[in-house]
């Protein structure tokens, strides 16, 4: 996803020249391609989270489109109160984006695991969460945020994530987004972020599970939450798969939506991190798997 | 357009009705500013009251957002707005709130959480850099909101981009929310500390309008400047001078009555 960003971020770049990049010290062998085509729109902040947000927000008021980029929770958390007021308050675009989102950095640590970074953000008014499932929905959520520049936040994975999708699809906001339909497609997987490729394997492996769907999310918002319902009331069931604690994250945003209509809430079935990782470390699918996202746990 | 005195004046009269008006606090920190803002807008910022967004004027930015009403004051004497406007301020739906408001017209950003306003300030000094335009940002900041890393990283981030064009104001008045600074957590020696960071220092006394506008005008060939201006919280009311109390309470009707006569506004 690494990599297909910042291909994406050069090439949207090329034609629109209020594309900035500011990094806070990190992206060592990813950035080097923007940093070079274009070094006059090219910042590291150093580390410095609060000012690097800062002056982003301050760049994005005089009409440029700004990524700030860094490593989990540095660029959310380490700076939650600029996100909140400079960025999201003022409604300016800034696109903070996250690699390593989820359990990505496994064996980092839990200063490296970003588990509750979709609690912080959908909390904001104004923010738009982009959490692409392969590398063609980071390009399809980059063109998306280059065309509709504003508060949002686009949660990568880390690198060598496979293609699910084999074009690049057309996003919306709030959209659930087909990936695979069973024929009677009365059941379907909802997937946020990187876990698009557990689920896709779950589903292809199991039998058992052959009239269930494949959807992903990687665009949504508190403002798309009205959208939900309607999406909802197609299906019998809707089980959705997030790398990041059920605590406010995706699972339960769809549950906040499903509340305007009650009945549509025994739908839904999360499948979320336990908070038991908190602390732990180990590899990726390790602790994703100690987490709850299993594959025996998604058939069940 | 005004002396910069009479304009000093207008801003500490309109700043003690709205905090009148309103019942609400920071009066003392807003007529700490009243000078340096009346400067700054009289002799030095290039603005266009019909048209605030006006892609080359100066940038100002109000860090220390508790005292917006010395700035909806000017703007208002500046006729960004109809002066009437003052009356609706701390009303509620009001947009001229309580924290200064990027809703009123001549307003960049809002502010109220301190360490804010300058790494923005960096932010729209940078842009100019990149697209090699001329106007320069201003960032007026309090004394106590120096405690703010944020701070600190901006002004590390400016000294090394060379961003000439930005000059941050301190409003050192010696007090702070509690206490003196010197008490809560000392700044000294602060002027030293801006220079070690890159910056060009300068120290003024902030209610002198010849020496803030030899300050303002000045612009370094390789650094930001910082301007530690040496106020009086309070400034211009005797009794309200230097204590830490109008931080928070608003006058009474005496009390109000009182500190315009001290103001010796003779009026056209």
């Amino acid at each position: 996803m690494r990599n297909a960003f910042i291909d994406e971020l050069v090439e949207l770049a090329e034609l629109n020249e209020n594309i900035v990049l500011v990094v806070g010290d990190l992206g060592f062998s990813v950035i080097e391609p923007f940093a070079k085509r274009f070094p006059k729109r090219f910042f590291n902040a150093g580390v410095a989270e609060q000012n690097m947000m800062g002056l982003s927000a301050g760049l994005a008021s005089e009409g440029f489109h700004v990524f700030v980029y860094s490593i989990a929770n540095f660029p959310t958390f380490r700076c939650a109160e600029q996100i909140r007021n400079d960025v999201d308050y003022h409604n300016l675009s800034v696109t903070v984006v996250a690699v390593g989102g989820g359990l990505a950095y496994g064996n980092l640590g839990y200063s490296h695991h970003a588990v509750q970074d979709y609690a912080l953000i959908r909390t904001m008014p104004n923010m738009l969460i982009a959490a692409p499932g392969d590398p063609m929905e980071v390009r399809a959520c980059m063109r998306y945020l280059v065309k509709n520049p504003q508060p949002s936040y686009l949660r990568l994975g880390k690198a060598g994530e496979p293609c699910i999708h084999t074009t690049v699809p057309d996003v919306i906001p709030g959209q659930w987004l087909l990936v695979r339909q069973a024929a009677a497609d009365a059941k379907t997987f909802l997937t946020t972020g990187a876990t698009l490729e557990l689920a896709d394997k779950v589903l292809k492996g199991n039998a058992s599970l052959q009239d269930w769907s494949l959807r992903s999310m990687p665009l949504w918002s508190m403002r798309t939450k009205v959208a939900q319902v309607s999406q909802l009331e197609s299906f019998s069931n809707v089980r959705t798969v997030e790398d990041h604690l059920i605590d406010g994250g995706f699972g339960s945003w769809l549950l906040e939506a499903a509340l305007a209509k009650p009945e549509l809430l025994t739908r839904v079935k999360i499948n979320a991190l336990d908070p038991k990782v908190c602390g732990m470390v180990g590899k990726q699918s390790t602790l994703n798997a100690e987490g709850g996202l299993s594959e025996a746990n998604l058939c069940v | 357009m005004p002396t910069t005195s009479l304009l000093a004046k207008k801003i500490r009269q309109n700043a003690l009705q709205m905090v009148h008006g309103a019942k609400a606090s920071h009066i003392g920190s807003a007529l700490s500013i009243a000078d340096i803002l009346a400067v700054l807008y009289g002799e030095i910022i290039r603005y266009d009251a019909r048209n605030p967004r006006r892609a080359d004027r100066d940038r100002f930015i109000l860090s220390k957002g508790h005292a917006c009403t010395a700035v909806y004051a000017v703007l208002a004497e500046l006729e960004f707005f109809h002066k009437d406007n003052l009356k609706t301020y701390g009303d509620d739906f009001s947009p001229l709130m309580s924290h200064i408001s990027s809703q009123v017209a001549g307003v960049e950003f809002s502010t109220g959480a301190l360490g804010h306003g300058l790494p923005f300030g960096v932010g729209k000094a940078l842009a100019a850099q990149i697209r090699g335009e001329s106007w320069r940002t201003f960032v007026l900041l309090s004394d106590g909101e120096m405690d703010e890393g944020s701070n600190w990283e901006a002004l590390m981030f400016a000294a090394h981009h060379r961003l000439t064009n930005l000059t941050a104001i301190i409003d050192y008045n010696k007090l702070q929310s509690l206490d003196s600074i010197a008490n809560t957590m000392g700044l000294e020696p602060l002027v030293d500390k801006l220079f070690a960071f890159g910056c060009n220092a300068i120290e003024v006394d902030g209610h002198d309008h010849d020496v803030l506008k030899l300050a303002l005008s000045n612009i370094d060939s390789a650094r930001p400047t910082v301007i530690v201006a040496h106020t009086t919280k309070g400034k211009g009311i005797s009794f309200m001078e230097g204590k830490v109390e109008w931080h928070y309470k608003n006058p009474n009707d005496e009390q109000l009555a009182a500190a315009l006569a001290e103001l010796e506004i003779v009026n056209a």
